[in-house]
């Protein structure tokens, strides 16, 4: 898509001020908030306004505008930020096909449908951000999504743009045994042929790069454009992140291996056996996003998985993020996971931080999401009790300034706890068809005419 | 190697018996014994595999052979009422997936006790999270793919360790009962209850015909018919996996005309029919309430449980048949979400111990902490259900399990 500037500043206003968010300010008293950002404040107040953040701080060092709303919250209950998911497959995301194991071109956004009821169920387990991924059976399955989980009658109501207006996203590759399909044909039939495959196509890239830069803009000079090609230069570049999914510990090995060769972004992902190699992993300095599943196996490489893996590369130093893989683990359990990995030895505030700021980190979001901070957006969740409780519930999910879930609409409950309906597509109120970017759509239109 | 250092290995490498096991002496900041309210300050004793003494600590004196063990916690030993552990194994590989034979639509005469690997890890697993008896026995997918066996995961299938070697036939209706593949048959929901109906209607024959006094006329045998047989004369009960509310209907049509004693198993959508499986009489083994919704599960809630206790319906909850990952869930975390969603941590305790025991049949022998049952036990450091509290070690028929604390 090609901007004019006019178009520019269009985006730049719509971003700057979603449409019909919260024209008064509001806020949040008496709750035990964290703000991951800094230390738990037992009585806390947290104040919002046009969809961004604009205090928060313990009662009575917090100014509440004169004419916010108020919302005194009874004894007990909790406001985190809103979760960030760094690995989810809501919303029927696809990836590549059968016909290759190297899908670089291709873009789960091409598959997405915003009212899917995952999303909504997304939304009513407390997530507000997700890296929407193709799946794992590719060495490299395609480009990944980073989502804002608003209440969207399109997919690009959803979308993370950046500063030149494209979706923000990462790049799925894979390792170990998933992509390793057959013995013959496109696929790998063992790592080392996966790891060369990797390199021979990142170089390709490389060279693919150059030439492009040795045009200096000329297009006869110019390389045939190669979508696959262009999308791993991002990667080499540091524009896009490369989502690693990796079991053994060899292969994470192999991971690290590769990204120093390329000197690409990574994030591992799964990282069954991190508690085998979490020093490595920590002096790679490469953040790791781990999956606490309830029982090891189901495949040979998590055989040894452990719910000890994130304390590990705590311990170790490292970055450590949660991911719910929904459908592996449904979204409405993904601070369940949290938890678990505090029964194993994590810290609560590292088990915090590793559903919300961690991985925002990982997806390169954290200067909008992960904390509770002036400034960054007003994505937020209300919870019954203490975050790490079987019996809390998440009461209220809030994104930008607005409410996209409420455990008290018996529809949103639905979604939360199951139920006939809880499979169905969002519905959208006729009245609603509309948003910041049917507006842009529309202002567009308009100006070309 | 002579007969004295082969006799010598032999002994080295038996498991410890129950009968050599240490008595033991469990101290309990809390006893939930299930049988009654909860006890501060508990001492249970064991001996030979058996509860000897309940009650508070203060009334009774440690002998000084006991083994002493202190739990914040302690609850009955957790039963899983509808697993696969020990057939469908941790690795996933074609030579540890014994939990469904495609070979035919109905095979009830398939043993689980010929199938179960106690030595499975995934065994050993599910134990360090308290559970201490499972149903476990051949997975969903065949319209009948065989029977379970209620057996203990202390790691064998020894007499003391099987309670039941052949606890329920197994049927399937609705989507996990029918062959998708081209040409098979059943390949319509419709079409599975005309085959099982038909397969019932042959055992009937079948066990008419095998009491008849003229022993020319009797049939030989059949292993298939005879399990029918045991389904139709209620001495082996079905458990029927069922999920969508018409094959729930369907299912409860089907006890009605043979007389059949079932148990449902799923049931996603029981809340919609409540009244009806209330009318019937029979119990649910509820779908794990962390399980995937989808297809036929897509009505699937994790209050089901609390909508079956305020019906009055006997339940319990169960680990079920996962083909991926988890390889198995874990019915501790299953009953641990019913507890938070409605049910409460009490009521949810006891359909995991007793209600499961009742459900199975096996409530003389464990479910509950009294004197006289199998001394079955799991110890925690906090609250069961909470997500951060550890299980600190299990017992079974007396002996002491330290694979945590988990």
């Amino acid at each position: 898509m090609r901007f004019s500037p006019a178009r520019s500043a269009l985006l730049l206003l719509a971003l700057a001020t979603p449409v019909a968010a919260q024209e008064r300010p509001l806020a949040w008293t008496g709750a035990r908030i964290y703000p991951i950002a800094g230390e738990p404040i037992a009585d806390g107040v947290l104040v919002v306004h046009q969809g961004k953040i604009v205090a928060v701080g313990a009662a009575g060092s917090v100014t509440v505008p004169a004419g916010a709303e108020v919302r005194a919250l009874p004894p007990g209950k909790v406001i985190l930020p809103g979760l960030v998911d760094s690995h989810s497959h809501i919303g029927g995301a696809q990836g590549g096909d059968g016909s290759g194991a190297l899908h670089p071109e291709v873009r789960v956004l091409d598959a997405l449908d915003a009212r899917h009821a995952s999303i909504q169920r997304a939304q009513a387990g407390g997530i507000t951000t997700a890296n929407v991924m193709p799946g794992s059976g590719h060495l490299i399955s395609g480009q990944t999504l980073y989502l804002k989980l608003r209440d969207g009658r399109i997919i690009d109501d959803l979308l993370i743009r950046l500063a030149d207006g494209s979706p923000a996203g990462g790049l799925k590759m894979a390792n170990g045994t998933n992509p390793m399909r057959a013995t013959s044909g496109p696929f790998p039939g063992t790592r080392a042929k996966a790891a060369a495959m990797v390199r021979d196509q990142f170089i390709k890239a490389q060279e693919y790069q150059a030439k492009v830069a040795r045009a200096k803009g000329d297009p006869e000079k110019l390389p045939a454009r190669d979508l696959g090609l262009e999308m791993i230069g991002e990667a080499l570049a540091g524009r896009r992140i490369v989502q690693f999914h990796s079991h053994r510990h060899d292969d994470i090995l192999t991971a690290l291996r590769l990204r120093q060769e390329f000197g690409f972004k990574m994030v591992l992902h799964h990282v069954s056996e991190a508690w085998k190699v979490a020093p490595e992993i920590a002096a790679a300095g490469v953040p790791a996003s781990a999956i606490v599943l309830d029982s090891p196996g189901g495949k040979l490489e998590t055989r040894d998985l452990s719910f000890e893996s994130p304390a590990a590369l705590e311990k170790a130093g490292a970055e450590v993020g949660l991911h719910s893989d929904d459908p592996v683990i449904d979204s409405r359990h993904f601070l369940r996971s949290a938890a678990i990995a505090v029964r194993a030895g994590m810290s609560r505030p590292a088990a915090l931080r590793a559903v919300t700021l961690a991985n925002a980190k990982m997806l390169g979001l954290d200067d909008r999401v992960g904390t509770l901070a002036a400034g960054k957006d007003a994505d937020f969740i209300v919870l019954s009790g203490d975050p790490f409780s079987v019996y809390t519930q998440v009461e209220e999910t809030w994104i930008e300034g607005r409410r996209v879930f409420n455990l008290s609409d018996p529809v949103d409950r639905t979604f939360a706890l199951g139920g006939p309906g809880a499979g169905d597509p969002r519905r959208t109120p006729l009245c609603c068809y509309t948003s910041a970017w049917d507006i842009i759509l529309a202002a567009n239109g308009a100006l070309q005419q | 190697m002579n007969r004295a250092t082969r006799l010598a290995l032999l002994l080295l490498l038996a498991p410890a018996a129950a009968s050599a096991a240490m008595p033991l002496a469990i101290q309990a900041g809390v006893l939930y014994p299930v049988s009654g309210p909860p006890v501060r300050d508990a001492l249970i004793l064991i001996r030979d595999g058996r509860i000897t003494f309940v009650g508070p600590a203060a009334d009774r004196m440690i002998s000084a052979d006991h083994q002493i063990i202190s739990a914040a916690v302690v609850t009955p030993g957790l039963i899983d009422g509808r697993a696969t552990v020990g057939l469908s194994g941790l690795l996933n590989q074609p030579h540890d997936q014994d939990m469904l034979e495609r070979s035919a639509p109905v095979q009830p005469e398939l043993r689980a006790i010929d199938a179960y690997n106690g030595g499975d890890p995934l065994v050993a697993w599910v134990r360090s999270l308290g559970v201490t008896t499972v149903n476990t026995g051949h997975s969903p997918g065949a319209l009948v793919s065989g029977q379970t066996m209620v057996v203990k995961t202390s790691g064998g299938a020894r007499d003391r360790e099987v309670l039941q070697p052949a606890a329920f036939i197994t049927a399937a209706l609705g989507g996990a009962g029918v062959n998708r593949a081209e040409g098979k048959a059943p390949g319509t929901r419709a079409k599975a209850i005309a085959l099982l109906r038909s397969e019932l209607i042959k055992a009937q024959e079948y066990v008419r015909k095998r009491a008849l006094t003229d022993e020319t006329k009797r049939p030989a045998r059949d292993l298939r018919l005879e399990a029918l047989g045991r389904a139709l004369d209620g001495s082996q009960r079905l458990l029927i996996t069922v999920h969508k509310a018409p094959d729930i209907l369907a299912a409860l049509r089907l006890a009605k005309e043979f007389n059949l004693q079932i148990v449902l198993d799923g049931c996603a959508d029981a809340p919609l029919v409540l009244e009806e499986i209330r009318a019937a009489g029979f119990p649910v083994i509820i779908h794990p309430t962390m399980a995937r919704a989808g297809d036929d599960t897509e009505n699937l809630a994790m209050d089901t449980a609390a909508k079956l206790a305020a019906a009055g319906i006997p339940f319990t909850l169960q680990s079920g048949y996962e083909s991926y990952v988890p390889k198995t869930r874990v019915v501790l975390f299953e009953a641990a979400v019913a507890a938070g969603r409605g049910l409460g941590l009490e009521r949810a305790l006891a359909s995991v111990t007793l209600d499961a025991a009742r459900i199975l049949g096996v409530a003389d022998r464990i479910g509950t902490v009294e004197v006289g049952k199998d001394a079955d036990l799991a110890l925690f450091d906090g609250d069961p259900f909470e997500y951060t509290t550890h299980v600190t070690a299990t017992v079974i028929n007396g002996e002491l399990f330290r694979d945590g604390p988990r």
